[in-house]
């Protein structure tokens, strides 16, 4: 591994407001009185719920289980009552309710049986990803994608285990704290990581505004006497949390559009997931918590509270200070990606790395016409030309906007954050890919139509074709009677 | 609860704080302008400015398109200055007031307003008028240190509104041809550029005399644009350098026929052209590779137009010429996206 980093294109230097988190140890949430699990926290199909209402379960129980592959089970976080199951708002752009498991918690915190696995080196690195599966454990650097399967190295050589560490959206802190507090959770969850992707080389990449993070996992890392994993500085820009990007400034290597990390050989976790790996495997324990950021100008006691999934965001609200009702917006994740949630009611998920909650927000100005500066190009660190994504988006023109590589385009929203026009660029990318997908699933759909069709009217040529043949022969049976000398065999 | 689409912070400085930049930059270019050539030129463009601001809202208004906006992003006073400053310091007030309403109306405004135009308003108005009106556009005033005569802010606006000189002035006294039309006339009767340059006054050491101040403070202010990022360095760069090399290859290769680049670099509209005219982001390319190609197009093409073209300074024509290049530039120089091969 050579130390020399790579720069990737574009970026964006923005005002970290880490601190303001960052100043006392996280705390426990208070437990709630209800705890509300949506069925879907993570990319994949939605768990299947595998409780009844008024069943009495055990912190840590499966409550619903993993639906296909690509999936991943929920676990009581609490000990409890199952009051209900039905739709529930969730915390979705769309502020749509789904399908959730309501618990009513009974306090006593009263935990399933577990079985912990102490000697994971001896075990298969199937039977680890299997464990990690039943864990319901899925990135938690905010997508959700279910990490067994970037776990499976899929008979391809994984030459380098990259653990993001960047973090490198304003104000959330959570894998900040996390890392202060719980370095040698980390080191060994991803020793659990190499052991499974047999990985050759493993570099922690961290933004260079956390020194004291970057400290505890170098200590953590010496204490343990850990040989292999290295810790690497990567410069504050945004998004070098991104995972192409931080490959890229760790590596030199691109990964190939269309394409995965794994087909240049390298696998990228973030560093909350690998805590969690450690308490699944050593300690037996789903994922049924995490550290969340309570943050914003409409916080007056900003800080990391470690959160019960379920739990209403209200209640975070509360504890930290805040007062629900006079938020005027609460954003989901950071100010860069994160997404307004439609009430505070809705619980934390398992992908809540952040809440950011504002009051007496200025008026969003207006947008004006594009005026072709380039400043959102210059910004995209896809190396993309916003601008032209925009006309064609705008225009209704999406396989210009394909053409022009919309499917390239992360969503950081670089380019919106500096568009003197304040053009809400994202948006409308989201919107076109929205469309493309649907016109691609009824095009899908058309498919499947046209070929029943075609099917169906083979059938009935294949049929009339049979009916016909029936009716030759029939005639000349008919025939072969009248005149008994022909014969029959045809 | 508000639920604005991500990013949910704007770090951009709006359009009109933008523009309103671009005018301070100018300013010091400006007020060389007026210590050169007189009051006439702050007449111009205070007029220009009020045309301006006129010909856009009565025209949003007309369009039916919501007038606060768009009256006060600053792009129509953009317009206004780049104008005035192009024309002659004693050009009578029709020829100012033709030009940049034809500039806001026709050629910003009928295209769509704000981001939609495809040429740069403010050369469209110039060319218009150079076309239409060719000796009103063509008389220069000699530097104020070369005729001996400043008039006050009054009497210049007295000159521009009535055609009124103060008593006992003729405007031949005052008025001389630009360095560049003096030159390309004495250059045409056979003279070479050492002796012409000593015969007349209109010359300095570096380009014309005055005009040397000029656009070292619209280089200034250039650099300060590209400083506080608001224009990047790729069309400026590319355009004082295709001018450069070009002037220098012909330099180099007849200095009896052909003047030192440096001349070209601080005669006319260089300046202002490679850091006002040709950046205007809406009409320019857009992409990196894209801005040095226009801008080392408008260079050359404005050395071409000055050294055989009919017209005293080329950057206008170049500038339009170069606009309607623009869309095929951008098409073939478009950025490798990250993760694509090339
Ligand atoms: S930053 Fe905004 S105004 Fe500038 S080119 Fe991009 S979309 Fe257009
Ligand atoms: S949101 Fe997409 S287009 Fe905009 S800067 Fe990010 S990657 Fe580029």
């Amino acid at each position: 591994m050579s130390g020399k980093l790579r720069r990737f294109p574009g970026g964006l230097h923005l005002d970290g407001h880490k601190t303001e988190s960052t100043q006392c140890a996280v705390q426990r949430a208070r437990l709630p009185r209800r705890l509300i699990l949506p069925l879907h926290q993570h990319i994949g199909a939605e768990a299947k719920s595998v409780v009844m209402a008024g069943e009495r379960v055990l912190k840590g129980q499966m409550i619903a289980r993993a639906e296909g592959y690509v999936s991943a089970p929920v676990h009581a976080p609490s000990s409890g009552t199952v009051v209900e199951i039905g739709d529930r708002p969730v915390p979705h752009p769309s502020g749509l309710s789904a399908p959730c498991i309501v618990i009513e918690t009974d306090g006593t915190e009263q935990w399933c049986e577990r079985h912990p696995v102490q000697d994971y080196i001896t075990q298969d690195p199937s039977h680890l990803r299997n464990l990690i599966r039943e864990a319901g454990i899925v990135g938690l650097g905010g997508a959700g994608f279910p990490s067994f399967i970037k776990l499976n190295p899929l008979g391809k050589t994984v030459d380098t285990l990259i653990l993001n560490a960047a973090e490198c959206e304003p104000y959330i802190t959570c894998d900040d704290m996390l890392m202060r507090e719980r370095a040698a959770e980390i080191i060994h969850g991803i020793q659990i990581m190499r052991h499974a992707l047999h990985a050759a080389h493993c570099i922690i990449g961290i933004e260079d505004n956390k020194p004291e993070a970057r400290a505890a996992l170098v200590r953590a890392l010496q204490e343990l006497h850990i040989d292999g994993i290295q810790v690497t500085q990567v410069p504050t820009r945004y998004p070098a949390g991104g995972e192409k990007q931080l490959i890229h400034v760790l590596t030199g290597k691109e990964v190939p559009s269309n394409g995965l990390p794994v087909h240049i050989g390298i696998v990228c976790h973030n560093v909350a997931t690998a805590a969690a790996i450690y308490r699944a495997v050593q300690h037996g324990e789903p994922l049924i918590s995490r550290y969340v950021t309570v943050t914003g100008s409409g916080v007056p006691e900003p800080r990391n509270l470690e959160v019960l999934f379920g739990t209403p965001m209200a209640e975070l609200l509360e504890q930290c200070g805040a007062d629900p009702a006079s938020v005027e917006r609460l954003v989901m994740g950071g100010p860069m990606m994160g997404f307004g949630v439609h009430m505070p009611g809705v619980p934390v998920v398992k992908t809540t790395n952040c809440l950011l909650a504002d009051r007496h927000l200025p008026a969003a100005p207006a947008a004006m016409p594009c005026i072709r500066c380039g400043a959102c190009a210059e910004a995209c660190p896809a190396n993309l030309l916003p601008q032209q994504l925009y006309w064609h988006a705008h225009a209704g023109e999406f396989d210009k906007a394909q053409n022009y590589n919309l499917f390239d385009c992360i969503e950081c929203g670089c380019c919106a954050a500096v568009c003197p026009s304040h053009i809400p660029l994202v948006q409308y990318y989201r919107y076109a890919k929205g469309e493309i997908w649907t016109r691609e699933r009824e095009k899908q759909k058309a498919d499947v139509a046209r070929e029943r069709h075609e099917f169906r009217l083979a059938r009935l040529a294949q049929d009339k074709a049979e009916r016909e043949a029936r009716h030759a022969q029939k005639k000349a049976e008919l025939a072969g009677k009248t005149a008994p000398h022909e014969t029959t065999s045809h | 609860m508000q639920t604005s689409s991500s990013p949910h912070l704007h770090s951009a400085a709006p359009v009109s704080s933008v523009m309103l930049r671009v005018i301070y930059a100018l300013i010091p270019g400006v007020i060389a302008y007026i210590g050169v050539f007189g009051w006439g030129v702050a007449v111009n463009v205070v007029f220009a400015s009020i045309v301006a601001l006129a010909s856009e809202a009565v025209t949003l208004a007309v369009r039916g398109r919501p007038i606060k906006p768009f009256l006060f992003d600053g792009s129509a006073l953009v317009t206004a200055f780049l104008l005035a400053l192009s024309l002659p310091p004693f050009a009578p007030w029709w020829i100012t007031l033709i030009g940049t309403a034809f500039a806001i109306v026709v050629a910003k405004q009928l295209y769509g307003g704000l981001g939609f135009n495809p040429f740069n308003p403010a050369m469209a108005g110039y060319v218009v008028l150079l076309i239409s009106f060719p000796r009103e556009m063509t008389q220069w005033l000699a530097p104020e240190t070369v005729s001996g005569h400043a008039l006050s802010f009054v009497e210049a606006a007295r000159v521009i509104f009535n055609g009124a000189l103060p008593p006992g002035l003729t405007l031949d006294a005052v008025s001389a041809a630009t360095p560049l039309d003096t030159l390309k006339t004495r250059l045409h009767l056979g003279e070479t550029v050492e002796t012409a340059r000593r015969a007349s006054p209109v010359f300095g050491s570096l380009g014309g005399l005055g005009w040397e101040w000029i656009n070292g403070l619209f280089l200034l202010g250039g650099l300060w644009m590209i400083y506080k990022k608001i224009i990047t360095w790729h069309i400026p760069l590319a355009l004082l350098g295709g001018l450069f090399v070009m002037s220098l290859v012909f330099h180099l290769y007849n200095s009896g026929a052909y003047v030192a680049p440096v001349f070209h670099l601080f005669s006319g509209a260089a300046m202002l052209g490679a850091f006002f005219i040709a950046t205007d982001p809406v009409s320019a390319c857009t992409t990196p590779r894209g801005k040095l190609y226009y801008g080392a197009g408008v260079g050359i093409l404005t050395y071409i137009i000055r050294t055989w073209g009919g017209y005293p300074d080329g950057i206008a024509f170049s500038v339009l010429l170069m606009n309607m290049a623009v869309p095929l530039i951008d098409h073939y120089t478009q950025p490798r996206v990250f993760g694509h091969k090339d």
